[in-house]
């Protein structure tokens, strides 16, 4: 039973698997489900997993059930969907015509009412027509009505539905805010951080070994001998060297100050150092590049174990990472290429990842992207690459 | 079909249940099955475990899970040391021999050698590692464990009514997943969030209710605030507001919104949410 169900489902890019749809099949062969609402919520509580898929979850449900209870739309979603029109109407009307075919001029002269029977009118053909397998009034994103909408539950109707059905409810899409990704909050970079610890003794020494306590108790002959051993402490040493230079990081400022937030409460011991594009023979203490140098050779001193996190767009022009004098700041004549630069880092601490906030699907466009990812791991700064990145900042060589 | 009318969730005193939420949770109690729920925080996830246990009347037994627990903590515990300290100092009426009297339960065991059937809370599991999770896969399945140190194994007497909370934004494992069913609680409209308010303040004046209510979604939709102000921090604020002599529910609808840090905890929301108040007094 409802096979082809589940099958949409799949096809519209969601994780469901077979067993959560036997035990759907348990549920109603139990006789659990007695109603198509009943089904709505304990389908959508079995099969999917994610309040990200629910969005997706509601308009396949509404799609596949429609059928069922079509006449409705007409009625009562209809007019919210004229409504809608109108208010655009009010906006824009420029663009209403134009998708209605029809002379603007000639719209103007009707009243109010007749204007929302006038498009009550040309949805219902609309409806008609999108029912009969061609496509809704401007799909692909440039109509005022609807969005993305493959079915009519794809627009966004204003409205309360009057008898909650559970294809009313699908089609409300309560769910739409959940599906986009939004930005990186500090809670999620702390999620994804959580793995970057590297545990090591210090402090006194209060803690019960209870196998070394026993392995020696048994030793002193059944004499109680307890052995404490120092508490385990996060000593994780972490470098983060953020691009702050230049309108190309702009856009980025609000998630690498979450990132950096983060770090500073997190880690106890953390270094920050700020750059401009590429990495030549100084990097600075203060964000303003300018008080504080430190040579980049003295960064030798260092403990090679350091976690050393690069963040910046990786994008500049090519002479500024290849030529000997690269840096676009006059004051700052550095003696090598920065690329060689970054080699020096990138062999000074084995465990070091590039963090790029330019999102990977266009990385490939930009030259600079590409040379310096092949010195550093490179990974996006969201909530996956993050992930990623501390997984091979956490990885055994 | 009877047994199951028995164990039929309603609803609680203190919580507001909708439609479909009780469908879940009575579809997951039928199908024995660990029910997952996720929303912001203060939307009320523990809460409902708590009404679910209150309702059905079972023994109510929660984990908090914390970020260094590992699974077996959940389980039993072995008390060595206290073995230890009797077999050599042999001044308790224990048998040092027996291990078994040395075996404490932790909430899980708990929760599966209890006479009756009871309701298990695991509450924010997210703050552990995959690790425990991934280990609990097997002890929620199959519903029992062994102890390995007597090598016995403890099967649970009744299914327990499972319920998990987590708050992150961060999908669980997926083997995890597909052992639950799942639901997102989504924050309440102002429709059900004054039958909420009414469920916890029942005398309270419908004046200060209004306001109250429509200042908070107000301030709901102030953005670029990272802890929006949730379930949870209106209740506290209408408490607030309640204890405060001076206090009259015309100067909300006036724009001035007293005691902004019960409802914005995050020093930068905090700020944030003053300046938009202070620059448009009347919304």
């Amino acid at each position: 039973m409802f096979i082809d169900f589940f099958y949409k489902l799949k096809d519209a890019g969601i994780p469901v698997n077979p067993t959560a749809f036997l035990t759907l099949q348990k549920a109603l062969s139990r006789g659990l489900i007695s109603s198509i609402d009943d089904f709505y919520t304990a389908s959508r509580s079995i099969l999917i997993k994610s309040e990200r898929y629910f969005d997706r979850f509601d308009q396949v449900f509404a799609h596949h059930f429609e059928g069922a209870e079509l006449p409705d739309f007409e009625t009562v979603e209809l007019s919210d969907m004229a409504k809608v029109l109108l208010e655009q109407w009010l906006k824009d009307p420029e663009t209403v015509s134009r998708l209605l075919g029809v002379d603007e001029s000639a719209l103007t002269k009707l009243t109010p009412e007749q204007l929302i029977d006038y498009f009550k009118e040309r949805l219902k053909e609309q409806t008609g027509e999108h029912h009969g397998g061609s496509k809704w009034i401007g799909t692909g994103g440039t109509s005022p009505v609807g969005h993305s909408g493959y079915h009519p539950g794809g627009m966004r109707v204003g409205g309360v539905s009057r008898n909650k059905s559970a294809v009313k409810v699908a089609m409300e899409r309560r769910y739409r805010d959940y599906s986009l990704s939004g930005p990186l909050t500090q809670s999620q970079i702390g999620e994804a951080l959580k793995r970057l610890r590297c545990m090591i003794p210090v402090g006194p020494k209060d803690n019960v070994n209870i196998d070394a306590t026993i392995y020696q108790t048994m030793k002193n002959a059944g004499e109680i001998e307890i052995v404490f051993d120092r508490r385990l402490k996060d000593r994780l040493k972490v470098i983060l060297a953020i691009d702050n230079g230049g309108w190309s990081m702009d856009p980025y400022i609000p998630v690498v100050q979450t990132l950096f937030d983060y770090a500073r409460a997190q880690f106890k011991d953390l270094k920050t150092f700020f750059f401009h594009n590429a990495i030549y023979d100084n990097i600075w203490e203060d964000p303003s590049r300018y008080r504080k140098p430190l040579k980049v050779d003295e960064l030798i001193r260092f403990d090679p174990q350091t976690r050393f996190i690069l963040v910046g767009d990786a994008s500049m022009a090519p002479y500024e990472l290849m030529a000997t004098d690269g840096s676009i700041h006059i004051e700052e004549r550095s003696t090598r290429p920065g690329i060689e630069r970054l080699k020096f880092v990138a062999g000074t601490f084995p465990h070091s990842v590039w963090l790029n906030p330019v999102p990977s699907r266009i990385w490939g466009y930009t030259r600079t992207i590409v040379a310096i990812s092949q010195i550093f791991p490179m990974f996006e700064l969201s909530l996956d690459g993050l992930e990623k990145a501390v997984h091979r900042l956490m990885a055994k060589e | 079909m009877n047994q199951e009318n028995k164990h039929r969730f309603t609803g609680a005193t203190r919580y507001v249940l909708d439609d479909e939420l009780a469908g879940i949770v009575n579809i997951s109690i039928a199908l024995q099955m660990p029910l997952l729920l996720k929303g912001e925080p203060g939307t009320g996830k523990t809460m409902l475990a708590h009404a679910i246990a209150e309702s059905l009347q079972m023994p109510f037994i929660v984990l908090n899970v914390k970020s260094s627990m590992k699974l077996i903590d959940a389980l039993y515990q072995y008390d060595t040391l206290t073995r230890l300290n009797d077999s050599r100092f042999g001044d308790s009426n224990r048998d040092v021999s027996n291990i078994e009297e040395y075996i404490k339960m932790g909430k899980i065991g708990q929760s599966f050698t209890s006479e009756e059937r009871t309701v298990l809370l695991i509450d924010e599991i997210d703050k552990a590692d995959t690790d425990f999770q991934d280990d609990m896969l097997d002890v929620l399945d199959q519903m029992e464990f062994d102890i390995i140190e007597i090598d016995k194994t403890i099967r649970a007497t009744h299914r327990p009514v499972i319920i998990i909370t987590s708050n992150a934004k961060k999908d669980l494992s997926d083997p995890f997943l597909g052992r639950c069913n799942f639901h997102h609680i989504a924050f309440p409209d102002p429709k059900m969030m004054r039958k909420i308010i009414n469920v916890h303040f029942p005398e309270i004046d419908s004046d200060l209710m209004e306001n109250a209510v429509d200042t908070f979604y107000k301030l709901r939709e102030i953005d670029s605030v990272e802890k929006r102000p949730a379930t949870r921090e209106l209740i506290n604020w209408i408490r607030a507001l309640h204890a405060d002599p001076d206090f009259k529910p015309k100067r909300l609808v006036k724009g001035e919104v007293p005691f902004l840090g019960v409802l914005f905890k995050k020093s930068q929301d905090y700020e944030r949410a003053g300046q938009v108040i202070s620059r448009k007094r009347l919304f």
